[in-house]
């Protein structure tokens, strides 16, 4: 079938938000783990920060990426009236 | 199926699984009070085994089923929550269970490169994969490949490379299975590899995929529960609070004020200094090892004359015939002693920081450490997102939408064992350097004294300067005595460690069986219908997905019992493989149009060859048979291979698509199809039933 300008739309949006959450999965963990030592100068919650993130910040930060992506998209899909009705 | 609620499916799902879980608890109560009335640790050991065999075997049994898509996709019915719950047991693994906090505990920051891979990789799985192939709808990932690039070829490369990295990765479980059982009911290894097996054949070949996904919801109950216990009652020993994931930041300062006092302790610098010289004479002995040999036995036996001559007390004289007698046969024994107290070269280090990443002697070193670990999380993350086994699961879903919240559900899951792990690490640390160091080697901590009994090649304490004391310099400890352990180190009752064994045996059991579907299903979906008799009936494919399902587990349990080197490798090289073979056809499939045929084709065997090349020539196990040894690129190890087969991959299906024309119409639409959840009047059907 031919897509619709409004499909195409929505297309483009689910590639923003999909790179955007791609650029702080990035941050999160690889900028951070390269500059893992000098994250560690810098004390949070008592643990030494690069530390914490590898250990536990950068997975909750995974979880809340995943929550949000399903979140927005489900939004995103009644917005542009691409959903699955009762399934979803 | 418009009968079919989902919703009532769902909350009745939470009721069974809460009675379940409330059993599962009173099952425990009743062992713990029978353990107080005297029933033997052995007995415990059997009951868990058994009960929770029992129950897989019986959540088969009621699965059975021979209809396709309840056997291939559980009907595509499961809720997110659940769906959620049952990768999570698919994906940890025996190693997940036991070994990731030992690795934690042995290599301190630089094991956390697991622990971020083996999660980061979710965000891989939903934004890429999950939602479209959901929304593709077919029964395998070769089914994906072979539907978007069209033709046998690529659907052959996509099944050797499943069953590839799905073998290799099933062979590490199932020698959990026979470690555990063994273990913990004193079985003999190969028995428990069978009994083993025998719960997954029951559970698998009954219901396929449906049977296992509702055990493996069932094992993920039994694991977490089984992880969580000990560690919220050694945290309340260490922080006081029952949720020692957030508090245990005290405790790593405290670990890293005691790891300054043991490198200036003049104790264990003694201890230190023993190795130091042991190797240091044993590496000028190896120059010249006749001499060495000779003049070694010489001075043994002169000693013995000279005490002789001077009228010696007697037990210095029997010390000295002693040392005689012991002295090594001969040359090669000699040698081979030698070798080994070259090896305590390491033990004579300093203790490395527990959260200091990337440790070594120069910033060139510490600098080739980050991007060992960082490749490690790159091949982890990558190859996360591309094990079929994985992938499959997003297949059993009602909906695109559940789909990505049941990613969100898998990974929640995961993180609660996964962020405890970390924290096990420090508060066992902290426990030992507390409770075991400086303690008498008469009154060792009880759980030492068994632990060491037991099995030396978990724990090992041995006086060498001879003084009583424990220094930690004297102490050598196996990764996966920490989780079997924490029980006793937190004062649990035996029935806690019957508990962990059976979270364990979980662990192994669920992936193991995730995977041997994958592999049975690759060998008669794919390979059989799709390709050899397009025009069998559904009930011939069930019945031969069921009959090879028997024959791979045997192949597999065979080669368990080889006892094949290096587990970890196997599991990094699985994730390699995966990453470089899987992920670039995948989701250029999805995201990019232009990509076609002979791009996915030859990108395909680009990664796996260049990943595959990468291995053979680094690593030792294969150079030791003859295959010419190369330099490291940019000092990666070779678990690490993905880090170059995953970009290349990528490179060339870009490349060779590009020369080649673009594929057609009806692609280009099936392409669009998979983008949109729900396209009103779109005429491509996907789904298979």
């Amino acid at each position: 079938m031919e897509l619709s300008q409004r499909h195409h739309e929505y297309w483009r949006k689910n590639l923003v938000i999909t790179a955007i959450l791609l650029g702080i999965w990035f941050l999160v963990t690889f900028v951070e783990g390269w500059y893992a030592r000098e994250l560690n100068a810098v004390t949070f919650l008592g643990f030494p920060l690069g530390f914490y993130m590898s250990a536990q910040g950068s997975l909750a930060i995974y979880v809340a990426i995943i929550g949000f992506y399903a979140w927005y998209t489900g939004k995103l899909d009644k917005e542009y009236n691409v959903d699955e009705g009762d399934l979803g | 199926m418009s009968s079919f609620s989902h919703s009532a499916f769902n909350s009745q799902l939470k009721k069974y699984y809460s009675f379940y879980t409330g059993g599962f608890l009173l099952f425990l109560v009743t062992l713990a009070i029978a353990e107080q009335m005297g029933m033997s640790r052995q007995w415990i050991g059997y009951s868990f085994l058994f009960a929770t065999i029992a129950l897989y075997a019986g959540i088969g049994i009621m699965s059975r089923t021979a209809e396709v898509s309840e056997y291939y996709v559980a009907g595509r019915r499961v809720p997110a929550f659940f769906n959620g719950m049952a990768t999570g047991a698919d994906w940890m693994s025996a190693a997940s269970f036991i070994g990731m906090a030992g690795t934690l505990f042995l290599a301190g920051f630089d094991g956390l490169a697991f622990v971020m891979g083996w999660t980061g990789g979710y965000c891989l799985v939903a934004l890429f994969l999950a939602p479209y192939l959901r929304k593709f709808g077919q029964f395998t990932i070769p089914d994906f490949l072979g539907a978007r690039y069209g033709g046998n070829i690529i659907r052959t490369i996509g099944i050797i490379a499943a069953i590839t990295c799905s073998f290799v990765y099933v062979v590490a479980q199932i020698y959990g299975v026979g470690l555990i059982t063994s273990r913990f009911t004193g079985l003999e290894f190969g028995i428990g590899v069978f009994v083993g097996l025998g719960g997954i054949l029951v559970c698998s070949m009954l219901g396929g995929m449906k049977a296992v996904t509702w055990t493996q919801v069932a094992q993920y109950i039994i694991l977490i529960i089984a992880y969580l216990t000990p560690v919220v009652w050694l945290g309340m020993k260490h922080t006081g609070i029952p949720v020692p994931q957030f508090a245990y930041g005290i405790t790593l300062q405290k670990v890293g004020e005691l790891e300054k006092k043991i490198n200036s302790d003049p104790k264990e610098l003694e201890v230190r200094k023993i190795f130091k010289d042991r190797a240091d004479s044993a590496n000028a002995a190896l120059k010249d090892p006749a001499k060495a040999y000779a003049d070694g036995q010489a001075a043994a036996a002169k000693r013995v004359a000279d005490l002789k001559a001077a009228n010696a007390p007697a037990d210095q004289v029997t010390a000295a015939e002693k040392a005689l007698a012991a002295y090594p046969k001969d040359e090669a024994a000699a040698k081979a002693q030698w070798n080994k107290d070259k090896g305590l070269a390491a033990r004579a280090a300093p203790v490395r920081s527990h959260a200091d990443p990337y440790p070594g002697k120069d910033e060139a070193a510490r600098f080739t450490a980050k991007l060992n670990f960082l490749g490690i999380v790159f091949c982890m993350m990558f190859g996360t997102a591309a094990l079929p086994h994985i992938l499959m699961r997003y297949y059993t879903t009602p909906s695109v939408q559940q789909a990505r919240v049941s990613v969100f559900w898998s990974l929640f899951f995961i993180f609660l064992l996964y962020f405890t792990a970390p924290c096990l690490a420090v508060l066992a640390k902290y426990d030992m350097f507390t409770n075991l160091v400086g303690s008498q080697f008469a009154t060792l901590p009880a759980w030492a004294a068994a632990w060491a009994k037991v099995d030396p090649t978990l724990l090992n304490i041995t006086d060498f300067n001879k003084d009583g004391i424990v220094q930690w310099a004297e102490v050598v400890i196996g990764g996966d005595l920490i989780v079997l352990a924490t029980p006793e180190i937190a004062g649990l009752p035996y029935v806690v460690s019957g508990l962990v064994a059976a979270g364990g045996l979980a662990a192994a059991l669920s992936t193991a069986d995730g995977l041997l579907l994958t592999i049975a299903n690759a060998l008669s979906h794919d390979l059989y219908y799709k390709m050899i008799d397009p025009s069998a009936s559904t009930a011939k494919r069930v019945t031969i997905s069921k009959s090879l399902l028997i024959v791979v587990a045997i192949t597999a349990a065979y080669v368990t019992s080889l006892k094949p080197g290096d587990i970890l490798f196997l599991v990094g090289a699985a994730f390699s493989l995966a990453a470089s073979a899987f992920f670039p056809p995948l989701v250029l499939g999805v995201f990019w149009k232009r990509a076609n045929k002979w791009g996915a084709i030859i990108g395909m065997i680009a990664g796996l060859s260049v990943c595959v090349y990468y291995m053979m020539r680094t690593y030792p196990f294969f150079t030791n048979m003859g295959v010419p040894k190369m330099d490291l690129w940019f000092g990666l190890n070779p678990i690490s291979a993905g880090v170059f087969g995953l970009p290349i991959g990528l490179l060339t299906i870009v490349v060779v698509s590009l020369l080649t024309k673009a594929p057609d119409k009806e692609t280009q639409e099936l392409v669009e199809h998979v983008r949109y959840p729900h396209l009103r009047g779109d005429n491509v059907v996907s789904e298979a039933t």
